[in-house]
């Protein structure tokens, strides 16, 4: 069977968990087997996990739980992986799921890969899945002989659609290691899409010329319901939040539409975007490496480009609703 | 405080990337190798920052051949005390995972340091796995560590914020950007890094429960379709008609 971590956050299933069930679902019906999600702590709508393909959906509920603890949440998910005979355990590919996935693999003795892209394929008894290497300069197959594999997947892998009914979650109970560590404070921009699951992403680059722009950037994202980010010089003055630093030491992202404003396309910065499905480009240099690498291009001064496409965007949404 | 770090080497971030074999190698011609900059910048540095704080030891840890030395002599020249190398070719996250386990098993120290994921395969998993084989808490995505006391205070980046984390004794941690500011080198550290200790150890030696069999580059994009800056309803229409993204 296969056992999806379904990731929450303050109580509720996160969007990555629904991607995760439904490809562990798709994983299952190629296989002939079942597709289980396991929460971790409090969840008011883990029945929802069904809708996409779980059609089992457990929970464990214990105060030890409460806060996230890496090695904790860890042991947790092994010892119901044992329990439960899993062969494949999907995890999402989130700070928190990244840092449960080599122990969970030591505790499984199971092969590792992470940010999964592409479904399964079962061959001469080994599972090959694809994944992205070099931070997104190429792609690599990641073979698994052992019989158990624990991935992470990339978010935008597939497109989760509700095919399924809602299920009864079910209460287990498991031995829950007491954590080691507290978390103190959590500080998070509400609200907001977190950056490697948005569909939409608008970023800028120093071509703003001042942070005291930035709502052109905002102003267009809002209309096009994307979430915002910004390239490392940008990161590195200060300008923005270091989590909005998208590139090959910052996030590596892989929404639908990547819209790059002011940006000249450094292969670092590259690196860590290429993979989006469409990439435009607005910058006045038509000489900006950045363009190669893009769908559309728009070679313009952006500060006057970047309000006429937000108008535009308006009367193409008026003119669709 | 005795203090560990775990560098790998990695190709430079503006390296050309091809494969060779029919695509089943990475072809190193004409690659300069850099040390990994998230073990670097960050893990490294700051070790060196609590040592500088707190006393004690930096060791760095390296798995790969001799030709790798340079990286672990840079390592000493910013200021490390001694490098142990694990004579092997990596051949998966595990596999050197288990070799810096067999080697911190019993040797006492305080902290582990890692840097949050290598810049060519970008597994993230060296540290999990070096945690869960030494049963530490484990600590991801580190971006400021404060020593209070017997406590650290870790902040921690997630997705949109960050979390604040208290753990007292020995831990494992993954090294993000922020932790501490790169250091170069300078000449007094060159010339010394020359005479310091640099051990190379035998493999304990595991199987490999996984292994990259296949490597491709993405296919060359189309070429760019330019639009008239004066025409943004244009692009509108070909997003969503043509791209169909919106």
């Amino acid at each position: 069977m296969i056992l999806v971590f379904a990731e929450t956050q303050e109580g509720k299933v996160k969007k990555s968990a629904f991607e995760a069930v439904y490809y562990g679902a798709k994983v299952a019906a190629d296989q002939g087997t079942t597709c289980t999600a396991l929460l971790l702590g409090q969840a008011a709508d883990g029945g929802h996990l069904g809708r996409y393909g779980a059609s089992e959906v457990l929970q464990v509920d214990h105060p030890s739980l409460s806060a996230f603890d890496s090695s904790t949440f860890s042991k947790v998910l092994a010892s119901v992986a044992q329990d439960k005979k899993a062969t494949l355990v999907i995890l999402p590919d989130s700070a928190n799921g990244k840092s449960m996935l080599g122990q969970v693999a030591i505790l499984l003795k199971a092969g590792a890969i992470r940010g999964a892209n592409a479904l399964p394929e079962i061959k001469e008894g080994g599972m090959e899945i694809g994944r992205a290497v070099f931070s997104g300069k190429a792609f690599a197959i990641c073979r698994v002989d052992t019989g158990v594999a624990v991935i992470s997947l990339a978010g935008n892998t597939l497109k989760p659609v509700a095919e399924g009914n809602e299920v009864v979650v079910k209460k287990v109970e498991t031995v829950v290691p007491s954590p080691r560590t507290r978390v103190v404070n959590v500080r998070r921009t509400t609200g907001i899409v977190p950056l490697p699951e948005a569909e939409i992403v608008v970023s800028a680059g120093r071509g703003m010329k001042d942070p005291s722009n930035w709502g052109l950037v905002e102003e267009l994202a809002e209309v096009l319901g994307a979430t915002t980010a910004c390239s490392r010089p940008v990161a590195d003055s200060g300008w923005r939040p270091h989590h909005e630093h998208v590139g090959q030491t910052g996030i590596a992202i892989r929404p639908n539409l990547y819209i790059a404003i002011g940006i000249s396309g450094a292969i670092q910065h590259l690196a860590g975007v290429n993979s989006s499905k469409v990439i435009v480009v607005i910058n006045k240099d038509p000489e900006a490496p950045f363009f190669k690498a893009a769908d559309y291009g728009v070679a313009g001064d952006l500060f006057e480009v970047v309000p006429q496409l937000t108008l535009a965007l308006k009367r193409f949404k008026e003119a669709h609703h | 405080m005795k203090l560990l770090v775990a560098i790998s080497q990695t190709p430079e971030t503006t390296a050309r990337i091809a494969f060779k074999d029919g695509g089943t190698a990475f072809d190193s011609t004409g690659v300069n190798y850099i040390m990994n900059p998230y073990d670097e910048w960050y893990a490294l540095v700051r070790a060196l920052e609590l040592k500088e704080e707190k006393g004690g030891t930096v060791t760095v840890i390296h798995c790969g051949p001799a030709t790798n030395d340079v990286t672990l002599r840079k390592a000493l020249a910013i200021g490390a005390d001694d490098a142990i190398r694990v004579e092997m070719e990596p051949a998966s996250a595990y596999s050197v995972a288990h070799e810096i386990a067999a080697h911190a098993a019993d040797a006492g120290y305080d902290l582990i340091l890692t840097g949050k994921e290598t810049i060519d395969f970008n597994g993230a998993l060296v540290g999990s796995m070096v945690a869960g084989l030494l049963d530490l808490p484990f600590i991801s995505h580190v971006s400021k560590m404060v020593m209070q006391g017997d406590t650290v205070l870790v902040t921690r980046d997630i997705e949109g914020g960050v979390e604040e984390i208290e753990v007292s004794g020995p831990f494992v941690l993954s090294a993000a950007k922020g932790l501490a500011e790169q250091r170069i080198p300078n000449m007094r550290g060159i010339m010394s890094a020359k005479t310091k200790p640099l051990q190379v150890v035998s493999p304990v030696g595991t199987d490999l429960p996984d292994r990259h069999i296949r490597f491709s580059v993405p296919p060359a994009k189309s070429a760019v379709k330019m639009i008239d800056p004066s025409d943004m309803d244009t692009l509108v229409r070909l997003l969503h008609e043509e791209a169909k993204v919106i």
